[in-house]
């Protein structure tokens, strides 16, 4: 148990005053992390109401492409190259195209070997959801069969350096790049589903998925899009956050992240793409306040405690759930 | 409606789940690598060895088990330790063919909750006379009952919280020195060897992490200033960063694990941090140098295993078996099986006759002279500091 000097919970003010605008900007900058795994599960429950568990494995397979495409490109874990700036980015996008692809090619597998037999049989929802948390321990010990139990050996293309500060809390280059690209992502994703005509073909699927069909949807194709869209966005999660924590590369990295994430879902309004960003965004700045307010050991009591409060309130999360509403 | 229940179930499987990842995992890691270093001792000459005399008897099918992590979390210690008691009993059943003892791998992937299975299948077999482990404390505590009740002589080569040995354990010895030898012997090198009369120390949550903290900042007294925490599996530590540069400490003591202890170091760095860092056994792992890259340099590792550099003849055969040094640890581990098989060669054919010969053992071992208390406790117990040079780990005194 805890040292007999120290308190079972603090609850220092002064601390977090005084790390306020740091706290937020860490927070920010994680949490838009959390906010792009989000997407995913919150794309997927719009359309299927399935909370896909295997979700946080569909991320760390997109944290392996971005390493082992590291690795293919000739870095090696340890010292920091010293290369020009173009040459980081242009091995950055490579990276993140591949975290990209891994990660939606293995959603859209993950929904044909495992979703699609049990909607063909008409199984009830409770099947797939035990499905979903079995898909998630089958690829983890995968990935552990394939690369060990140890993280992989630390390849950092940008160390983070502070560009600028806000009231005195330093603002890195990477917490610009990931919160910039993190927006511009979401951006990407929320035009797509509530412009385009596929995103038409998501948003009519999830409203009423008979209707839709007898419209013309073809829902199987509208299904396979929405699990590749939220791989995609998962593998460009893996690449920011193998650029924040390098040894983050490891086979059951994930599942911490992804709970975190589908958290920050339900908080937003899971079923809502602008709840999802909204969502993590909150969850990482506040897990920052309540470690300087209550201490470290707080953090993933904060989170949960903080869902409970906001869903006894709002129970469908702060934005309200539903995708097919969400429209502008 | 079913939308919103189904979200609040899964919002409570992801709790549970998130709860049962908390508790997960305790222990201590480690590596050497290198010649022989300043302060590393030789093999001392009356060292009792896996192969004994050659002379041993023992009835066929006789088993001893290694029970510990193998490839779960912070797999790298267990593998340290599995890999030397391998080559102990390979050794042993070379030099004495009327006696063949089988190595039963219980792999319990290093945390409480799941310990209990392999645990149980080990006490369930017959012809498992006695154990290895465990090298956690958190899965030692988990499972200390059961081996106690089934009268099966365990033998850690690695566990430290001191509780451990308090809970009239008959069948518990540990090959090493405890937190309370382990946390003293940090806060004296802390305070009169940095001068540092500000400490912060960070914990994790783990039954290892919580104890060692506990011995450490008692031990500092008032020069422990400020007191944090991480989770287990945490990996973004910007709060806890923030609140050491609060403190502006003149060095860090960290009391955990390898794998939150390279993130952990590599972020401190980064925000500018240049403090002395320090961490115990559990930190002291190669995987800990290659995680955190550059940022490890420096850090000063303590731990109650005694540098294996010196033991020519150990590490040399444990690195042609391996094909890597042997690691932190591993020298314990060696010791440990010796005496086991020592046992066993002296005619010990069930599991009370062993019991007793190891509460009554008296010898010397590569790591140090082992003799234990009625609690399970060793009469020796060296402490020695290490340093990360670069890209090894090093010797840098007995502390």
């Amino acid at each position: 148990m805890a040292a007999s000097t120290e308190p079972w919970i603090n609850f220092d003010v002064g601390l977090l005053i005084d790390r306020f605008w740091a706290n937020t900007v860490n927070g920010l900058a994680y949490g838009s992390i959390y906010a792009l795994v989000a997407l995913g599960y919150t794309l997927v429950y719009g359309v299927l109401q399935l909370i896909n568990f295997a979700h946080s494995e569909i991320f760390i397979l997109g944290v392996f492409g971005v390493y082992l495409t590291f690795l293919a490109l000739g870095f090696e874990p340890g010292a920091i190259p010293d290369l020009p700036l173009g040459f980081i980015i242009v091995d950055l996008v490579l990276a993140g195209l591949v975290g990209m692809a891994v990660s939606g090619f293995a959603a859209v597998l993950l929904e044909r070997t495992a979703y699609r037999p049990l909607r063909r049989r008409n199984a009830p929802r409770l099947a797939f959801l035990i499905t979903a948390i079995g898909a998630s321990f089958v690829l983890q010990q995968v990935i552990r069969i394939w690369r060990g139990s140890n993280p992989e050996g630390t390849i950092r293309l940008l160390p983070p350096s502070p560009v600028f500060t806000i009231f005195g809390a330093p603002v890195t280059n990477l917490q610009i790049i990931i919160f910039l690209a993190s927006l511009a992502m979401f951006f990407v994703a929320d035009t797509f589903v509530n412009r385009s005509r596929l995103g038409r073909g998501i948003r009519a699927v999830a409203q009423d998925p008979n209707t839709a069909t007898l419209m013309g949807v073809n829902r199987e194709r509208v299904i396979t899009i929405t699990f590749l869209v939220g791989g995609v966005l998962a593998g460009v999660a893996g690449l920011f956050y193998l650029m924040t924590i390098p040894q983050g590369a490891v086979y059951n990295g994930g599942f911490l992240l992804g709970i975190k994430a589908f958290t920050a879902a339900v908080l937003g309004g899971i079923g809502n793409l602008r709840g999802a960003l909204l969502g993590g965004l909150i969850l990482g700045v506040a897990e920052n306040y309540g470690q300087s307010l209550f201490g470290g050991d707080w953090r993933d009591i904060v989170a949960f405690v903080l869902l409970v409060v906001v869903l006894m309130f709002r129970p469908t999360g702060i934005l309200g759930e539903s995708l097919a509403r969400s429209r502008a | 409606m079913i939308r919103r229940r189904l979200a609040a179930a899964g919002a409570l499987v992801a709790a549970v789940a998130l709860v049962l990842s908390g508790c997960a995992n305790q222990g201590g890691g480690q590596q050497q690598g290198g010649g022989p270093q300043a302060g590393a001792p030789s093999q001392p000459t009356d060292a009792v060895l896996p192969a004994g005399d050659g002379q041993g008897r023992c009835a066929p099918g006789t088993s001893i088990a290694y029970t510990g992590t193998i490839a779960g979390q912070n797999a790298a210690l267990g593998i340290a330790i599995v890999n030397a008691v391998q080559l102990a009993v390979d050794q042993h059943n070379a030099a004495n063919p009327n006696c063949q003892v089988t190595l039963v791998r219980a792999d319990t992937g290093g945390t409480p909750d799941t310990a209990v299975g392999p645990v149980t299948a080990v006490i369930n077999n017959p012809q498992v006379l006695g154990i290895v482990g465990l090298p956690f404390s958190g899965e030692s505590r988990a499972v200390g009952p059961a081996l106690n009740a089934a009268g099966l002589v365990n033998i850690t080569p690695s566990a430290t919280n001191p509780a451990l040995s308090t809970n009239g354990w008959t069948n518990f010895f540990r090959g090493l020195g405890n937190d309370a030898v382990q946390g003293p012997a940090i806060a004296r090198y802390i305070q009169q060897r940095l001068n540092a009369q500000n400490v912060c120390v960070i914990k994790d949550d783990s039954d290892y992490g919580i104890g060692l903290a506990q011995q450490v900042t008692q031990a500092l007294g008032p020069a422990a200033t400020c007191q944090a925490d991480v989770r287990t599996n945490q990996r973004e530590f910007s709060a806890v960063i923030g609140q050491v540069q609060q403190a502006n400490p003149q060095a860090i003591f960290y009391s955990g694990y390898y794998q939150e202890a390279s993130p952990l170091v590599q972020q401190l760095r980064d925000a500018g941090v240049q403090t002395p860092f320090i961490g115990p056994d559990g930190v002291k792992d190669e995987q800990f140098v290659v995680n955190a890259a550059g940022a490890a340099d420096g850090a000063l590792l303590s731990c109650p295993c005694v540098p294996q550099e010196g033991f020519t003849d150990f590490t040399n055969a444990y690195r042609q078996a391996f094909g890597v040094p042997p690691q932190t640890y591993s020298a314990e581990g060696y010791d440990a099986t010796t005496i086991l098989l020592q046992g066993i060669d002296r005619g010990a054919a069930d599991r009370a006759a062993l019991l007793n010969f190891v509460r009554s053992y008296n010898g010397q071992g590569l790591t140090k002279r082992f003799q234990w208390s009625p609690t399970g406790e060793l009469t020796q117990t060296p402490v020695y500091m290490y340093r990360v040079q670069g890209n090894q780990i090093v010797t840098d005194s007995q502390i």
